[in-house]
């Protein structure tokens, strides 16, 4: 079956007791067993909801996945896999990752003395040099965020397993829709589902998809360990929201290239990063990685101050200015005073988060009206 | 202090008690189907509508009641009159339909009983084309008749039929376009017609269509019915149905809704709600499936006739070509020299769809109208309405339709 009927179909199977075509929501924290000592599949929620195991199993078929996890939040999938290295570990990390990745590296996995380094993982030669006999793992992003960076998931790939590390990556600007890390070798996958997946704005979510069965086993024993599970009610309209992925992020891809290229030749605009257009050092690599579509976000420097940036992001009308990304409703947002305002400024500035930068999600609203509204943006500047 | 009494139920069009979104004449349809009915800045700055799940709404005290009362104010009052995540998707409904005004019932059909009773005293006359949901026809013909309303049925698209039964009692003329199952498309301008130049309101089922492919208003139609559950909500999660027209028309309509109390709950509106923001999207992959399937099917030896108004021949081909945007996920066709367990053995052989009652969700449906809704007819009725052994009705998802097409020709193979 195709990705898009997999998408719908996989996981999703009718309610054998009532022949309900959408299985029911399941919000029982508990689960009735067969007899003490004996374990039906389902116990305790924490280990096991059948709602959020549909979810799990329709975004494993996506990534092509022997299975996945899935967990409150982005960050708490994250932390799933920091928490599966121990003291003494070491880990080389993007440099253009999400802020709330950086914060977990940079202040909390080096309590437990697990040490990082930072590298611009669009230079392979970095990465090598940056590993160390105790790197267990290579973490990336890609696109990078706000950079939109791109790195080669296979190069990266086949350069941690030389290393004896394993290669993680946060595809969530991606999706399963444009790139299929486990396909090019990826060990983990990891996406918050608050974003395309979900897709609404409106569920709090994270996932781990892997293509090892004993990885999955030691992410899972973690997860049920530390219980940052997704909830239900969360699992249901994630997997409701699988259900348009494809039609989502290539929609919204479309509408992002035309206002990339659009941002591109506009005067008030100093430079464009988007990897869709030629002029992008990741375009090339893109194309190839990402199926001829480029993602729905994109980072744009206006002509002026760090006070102009701040009017354009507030002055918006269709774009709401928040955080977040993904979703229906196109966001814009100030990524030096927002969404990556968790790094420290020496390290915000080496790398290239300019205080002029502005971020824009672009969502399903159509072009011409996004256009029209960013152009009012530059009126009011 | 002044005596009193019921207060007006709000509209869906009245000042919502936060700014609502921007104006949407100007907007294109997926930026009205995102945004339309929203208040920019939302309750607790959210990005998305909170779902008040509360049944009453509180006043600060008594003089405050007496002001709400008096002075017709803009607020909720009990969960029965109208809900904020309600109001929110009922401007959203009828900013998609180019309506005044949306009133949300808790299924399709009480969006039809309530209409009807609002417009409707005893005495008074209904007429419709034939081709319907059957439960339409059974609330007209059964249970109207017991409020001494009589209903007179004409031939679908015999519009001199239904000009000639129309009598001074006459107070509503109805259609769906297209119908069900067997997708004949009303001329909507000359249905319309009929009704203005007779002074009888107009009313279109335009479930199968939806706004995105069809729009009645624009036409001169007076009332647009949809079956929200269908492609309006889309997933195959939730029940619902509106009634959409200007202001004037639905006040009763809505005032009696109030009364009778078929209102949807906050949890299901939000999930229509939520289900709207990729409607274009949802129909556009709809129209795509479903015309590639009748395409497919039309061409395939098992295949004795297809009913989809997309194809040249279809007979109503021409008024659907002029007057639709796309022509929707239905496809209803006839098995050759098959019985009706024969066709049944074809449904059982797909592996895709789904074989239940109802359509529009993103899983494609199946089913067989003789055996789903129509087992119980004598085989004369059957033959009335148009409804034969080997009919099938298909409701295209949005899956693959290389999947669909490849799942429907090995069903058809592997029971040849």
């Amino acid at each position: 079956m195709q990705f898009r009927t997999r998408a719908i179909h996989v996981g999703n199977e009718p309610c054998p007791q009532t022949g309900a075509v959408v299985p029911p929501l399941h919000l029982a924290t508990t689960f009735v067993q067969p007899g003490a000592g004996e374990w039906g599949e389902f116990d305790y929620s924490r280990s096991g909801n059948p709602t959020r195991k549909a979810f799990e199993t329709t975004l494993a078929s996506l990534e092509g996945g022997v299975g996945a996890l899935a967990f409150s939040t982005g960050m708490a999938a994250t932390h799933c896999v920091i928490a599966s290295l121990k003291s003494g570990d070491h880990v080389v990390a993007g440099s253009d990752i999400y802020g709330g990745s950086y914060r977990l590296l940079h202040k909390i996995a080096n309590r437990a003395g697990i040490n990082v380094t930072l590298v611009d993982t669009n230079d392979l030669a970095k990465v090598e040099a940056a590993i160390t006999p105790a790197t267990k793992l290579v973490w990336i992003e890609s696109p990078g965020n706000p950079r939109m960076s791109i790195t080669d998931i296979d190069a990266c790939a086949k350069l941690a397993h030389r290393h004896g590390a394993l290669l993680g990556i946060d595809s969530t600007f991606a999706t399963p829709v444009l790139t299929r890390p486990l396909e090019l070798g990826a060990d983990i996958v990891m996406h918050s589902a608050t974003k395309y997946i979900g897709g609404h704005s409106d569920a709090m979510g994270g996932a781990l998809v892997v293509r090892d069965a004993a990885l999955l086993k030691e992410l899972y024993f973690v997860q049920n360990a530390t219980g940052a599970v997704m909830g239900p009610l969360e699992s249901y309209l994630c997997s409701r929201g699988l259900k348009t992925l494809e039609l989502r992020v290539r929609e919204q891809c479309r509408t992002a290239q035309a206002l990339a290229e659009w941002l591109a030749s506009h005067p008030r605009v100093a430079r464009v990063l988007y990897p869709g257009l030629s002029g992008h050092p990741g375009h090339e690599l893109a194309h190839r990685q990402m199926g001829g579509q480029f993602g729905a976000m994109m980072s744009f420097e206006i002509r002026g101050d760090l006070a102009a940036g701040k009017r354009f992001a507030e002055s918006t009308k269709l774009f709401s200015l928040a955080v977040s990304l993904g979703a229906v409703e196109s966001l814009i947002e100030q990524p030096a005073s927002m969404s990556h305002a968790s790094y420290d400024a020496t390290d915000r500035a080496k790398h290239g988060i300019a205080d002029g930068l502005i971020r824009l999600s672009v969502g399903l609203e159509a072009f011409e009206d996004l256009r029209d509204d960013l152009e009012s943006a530059f009126a009011a500047v | 202090m002044s005596q009193v009494q019921m207060s007006r139920p709000k509209t869906a069009a009245d000042e919502p008690t936060v700014s609502p979104a921007l104006p949407t004449a100007d907007q294109q349809f997926a930026t009205v189907a995102v945004h339309a009915g929203e208040a920019r800045q939302k309750p607790g700055d959210s990005i998305t509508d909170p779902i008040f799940c509360a049944s009453t709404y509180t006043f600060e005290n008594t003089q405050s009641i007496i002001d709400f009362i008096e002075q017709d104010q803009q607020r909720e009052e009990y969960g029965r009159y109208g809900n904020p995540g309600e109001r929110v998707v009922e401007r959203k409904l009828a900013a998609l339909e180019g309506g005044e005004d949306a009133v949300l019932y808790s299924s399709g059909m009480a969006a039809l009983v309530g209409l009807l009773m609002a417009k409707l005293s005893a005495g008074d006359e209904v007429i419709f084309f034939d081709e319907c949901y059957h439960r339409s026809r059974e609330f007209c013909t059964k249970h109207l008749g017991r409020f001494g309303v009589t209903t007179r049925q004409v031939k679908t698209c015999d519009y001199a039929a239904m000009e000639a039964a129309i009598t001074p009692k006459t107070r509503m003329l109805i259609s769906e376009s297209p119908t069900n199952p067997h997708l004949s498309v009303i001329d909507l301008e000359r249905f319309a017609e009929i009704g203005r130049k007779r002074g009888v309101d107009t009313l279109i089922d335009a479930t199968l269509a939806t706004p995105y492919n069809l729009r009645p208003i624009a036409a001169g139609i007076d009332f647009v019915l949809h079956s929200a559950t269908k492609y309006l909500g889309g997933h195959n999660d939730l029940l619902a149905g509106t009634v959409i027209g200007s202001k004037e028309k639905m006040e009763p309509v809505r005032n009696l809704r109030g009364i009778m109390g078929a209102v949807n709950g906050p949890q299901n509106c939000y999930l229509l709600g939520r289900g709207l923001k990729t409607f274009e999207l949802r129909m556009q992959r709809h129209n795509e499936n479903g015309m590639m399937v009748a395409e497919f099917l039309a061409g395939h030896p098992r295949i004795e006739r297809v009913y989809y108004p997309g194809l040249p021949s279809h007979p109503y081909y021409e008024i659907a070509r002029k007057t639709m945007r796309g022509f929707g996920g239905l496809v209803t066709f006839l098995v050759k020299d098959a019985d009706w367990r024969a066709t049944a053995d074809v449904i059982d052989a797909v592996k895709i769809p789904r074989i239940a009652p109802s359509l529009g969700g993103v899983e494609s449906l199946i089913e067989q109208p003789l055996v789903m809704s129509y087992y119980q007819q004598t085989p004369e009725a059957r033959k009335q309405f148009g409804i034969y052994d080997n009919m099938i009705r298909m409701s295209c998802g949005i899956e693959s339709a290389d999947d669909l097409i490849a799942d429907l020709g090995q069903a058809l193979d592997a029971t040849a």
